[in-house]
């Protein structure tokens, strides 16, 4: 699922502009970002910097103004609605900074969500969210509702939720904005261990100077541009 | 069908306001079911009547009665292939609470004019043999638990016997219907018997029933028979059964048309109810519709996904609700008045079809607007609003 140069992500000259009302807001402009397979990118910038703008253009969950974005070799930003719905579920994996679990759910539930789009029988989601939930330590916590679970357990049932279709990439919105520190250290380690064992491409948003040094990579967004060192 | 969880779990956020919505699309229903069980049991006459049948009375009322002998004189009207004919008797058994239809009819012609009745071939030639033999119907039969062989003894409050005492009839059949709708709360008995018996009024009938060829012509036969004897001193007027009923059926109002209107009116409350109920639900989670979407969830899947719960509500709802409105229909269906006053007291099949499709149609229309709205959710706003 990669181009043959190994770049994963491809964001060529995008420009995003949001309206509200008569003014124009223009958050991208003539942005460029490459990906390599394999990354592990931290995504550091002021507070309405555009962060979550770009990952959410690199999910496929909105389009830019202008610019094209291609993932593993595929023009995502020419897909309609209904394909991208489809690419969405069978690449991306999404990590949110508030979990975004659904609270009439139990975890195992609110895992195997993704897999119901897929056409694996009942015995083999049950199966894959096993692992999943294996995978990030949570297995014991299974049938318990989001509310009986703490901040950095939540964060590890949205973890086990965006692998369980093992997408080709993961975007984390700012992971651990919500947690101590101690929670915050085990997800950024769950994070690296799945970049480090199973190769998993991972772009994470954060404020966090220790989030970002657990990543391979940082850039900074500022007025619409990427930088590779922090601008003053 | 996987995603039937989801909608299960959705409907179980809020138990309370889930209840509430399904117990007022179930008292709807349940209202469905009752008005459906009345306005037949009204109307039920009307379904009951043959269009090939008419029915030929004095022109004044009911009440007065006609001669035997027009029997002759009709019998030569072209269009007319049959003739029977009966008279009010009102009998009573034991209490006056017990009045029930009872009429002396000639069993030859009673039987052919009436396919309805269904009669055993045995109980017939019984009925033949035996002249103060008596035929009952099902419900009637089981209302008094007579049998085969039973002596019934029945006072008139019209017709006094010449003995003074009361009519005694001996139960020669039982009958049943050839439909759910034929009555078979009926007792009849020998004319002849009747006739001779009676202390006055011999050679009258109290009203004819008269078969037509061809159900197209029945309004002219109609006309003919009543040309036959105008400026007799016992005018006739014939109509078909029908029209005679929906007369009735008239007299205490258009039952159909408020029934429908009280109807409408309920069911319109219950769409806003459950409308509310399900903007509201789709209002109080942007986000997590969002989530649904942005894990892969088409637009139209999410739609499907707020649909389903409401068509979960109504259908459940309604099926619930049309269940207990038979068994209250059904109970009441048992009780002395109602076996009394209305013969046909149930709710008709048809209606309980156009109740299931009513509870899908409720189903959709209160929540197609949300999840429409579901559906154009814009993904990246969705899941900006903090829940
Ligand atoms: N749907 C929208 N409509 C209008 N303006 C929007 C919309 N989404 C984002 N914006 C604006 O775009 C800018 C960038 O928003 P974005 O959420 O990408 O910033 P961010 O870098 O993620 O900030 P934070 O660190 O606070 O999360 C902000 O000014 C925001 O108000
Ligand atoms: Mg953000």
């Amino acid at each position: 699922m990669s181009t043959s140069d190994g770049v994963l992500v491809r964001v060529k000259d995008v420009e995003k502009v949001f309206h509200r009302g008569s003014e124009e807001i223009h958050v991208l402009s003539g942005l460029n970002l490459e990906v390599p397979k394999g990354e592990f990118l931290a995504l550091m910038g002021p507070s309405g910097s555009g962060k979550s703008t770009l990952l959410n253009l690199m999910g496929g969950l909105d389009r830019a103004t202008n610019g094209t974005v291609e993932i593993g070799g595929e023009r995502i930003d020419e897909m309609s609605d209904r394909q991208l719905a489809a690419w969405r579920a069978r690449h991306v994996g999404l990590v949110f900074q508030f979990y975004n679990l659904l609270p009439v759910l139990t975890a195992e539930r609110n895992v195997e969500l993704p897999l119901l789009l897929t056409p694996l029988s009942k015995a083999e989601r049950r199966q894959h969210v096993e692992t999943a939930l294996t995978a990030v330590g949570l297995n014991q916590r299974s049938r318990h509702y989001p509310r009986q679970l703490s901040g950095g357990e939540q964060q590890r049932v949205g973890i086990a939720r965006a692998i369980i279709t093992d997408p080709t990439i993961l975007l984390c919105d700012e992971p651990t904005g919500d947690l101590d520190r101690k929670s915050g250290d085990e997800i950024l380690g769950l994070l690296q261990a799945l970049n480090r064992e199973h190769g998993k491409t991972i772009v994470m948003v954060t404020h966090d100077p220790h989030a970002s040094a657990r990543a391979k990579r940082t850039v900074y967004l500022d007025k619409g541009q990427l930088f590779k060192e922090k601008p003053e | 069908m996987k995603f039937l969880f989801l909608i299960w779990s959705n409907l179980k956020r809020k138990k309370l306001r889930t209840i509430l919505t399904l117990l007022s699309v179930l008292v709807a229903f349940v209202l469905f079911s009752l008005l459906s069980a009345l306005k037949l049991a009204l109307a039920g006459g009307v379904v009951m009547a043959d269009a090939n049948r008419l029915i030929v009375r004095h022109r004044v009322s009911f009440i007065q009665p006609l001669p035997y002998a027009y029997m002759v004189r009709m019998a030569r009207i072209p269009g007319v292939s049959a003739i029977s004919h009966t008279t009010w008797f009102g009998g009573i058994y034991q209490d006056p609470k017990n009045q029930f239809g009872t009429f002396p009819v000639e069993p030859d012609l009673f039987l052919p004019m009436n396919p309805e009745i269904i009669l055993p071939q045995s109980q017939k030639e019984a009925w033949l043999k035996t002249r103060t033999g008596a035929i009952v119907g099902r419900r009637l039969a089981e209302r008094f638990k007579w049998k085969i062989g039973d002596r019934v003894p029945l006072t008139s409050p019209f017709v006094q016997s010449k003995s003074g005492g009361a009519w005694e009839f001996d139960i020669v059949g039982i009958y049943d219907g050839a439909k759910k709708t034929t009555d078979t709360s009926g007792f009849f008995f020998r004319y002849d018997y009747f006739d001779e018996a009676r202390s006055y009024g011999t050679g009258l009938v109290g009203w004819y029933q008269v078969r037509v060829n061809d159900p197209k012509q029945a309004m002219e036969v109609a006309a003919a028979i009543d040309a036959e004897f105008a400026n007799s001193p016992a005018e006739t007027k014939a109509e078909t059964e029908g029209a005679m009923f929906q007369g009735f059926a008239q007299q205490i109002g258009d039952i159909g048309t408020i029934v429908t209107a009280i109807l409408g009116a309920v069911f319109f409350t219950i769409l806003l109810v459950a409308g509310n109920t399900m903007a509201q639900s789709v209002r109080e989670r942007t986000q997590e519709l969002g989530v649904l979407k942005a894990v892969g969830f088409t637009n139209e899947l999410v739609l499907g996904v707020v649909l389903g719960e409401s068509l979960v509500i109504s259908v459940l709802g309604g099926l619930a609700g049309l269940a207990f409105g038979w068994l209250v229909v059904t109970g009441l269906g048992q009780a002395g008045f109602i076996r009394q006053y209305f013969p046909l007291f149930f709710i008709p099949e048809r209606d309980l079809i156009i109740g299931a499709v009513l509870a899908l149609a409720l189903g959709f229309v209160a929540g197609i607007l949300p999840a429409l709205q579901a559906m154009r959710l814009r993904l990246a706003e969705a899941l900006r609003r903090e829940g």
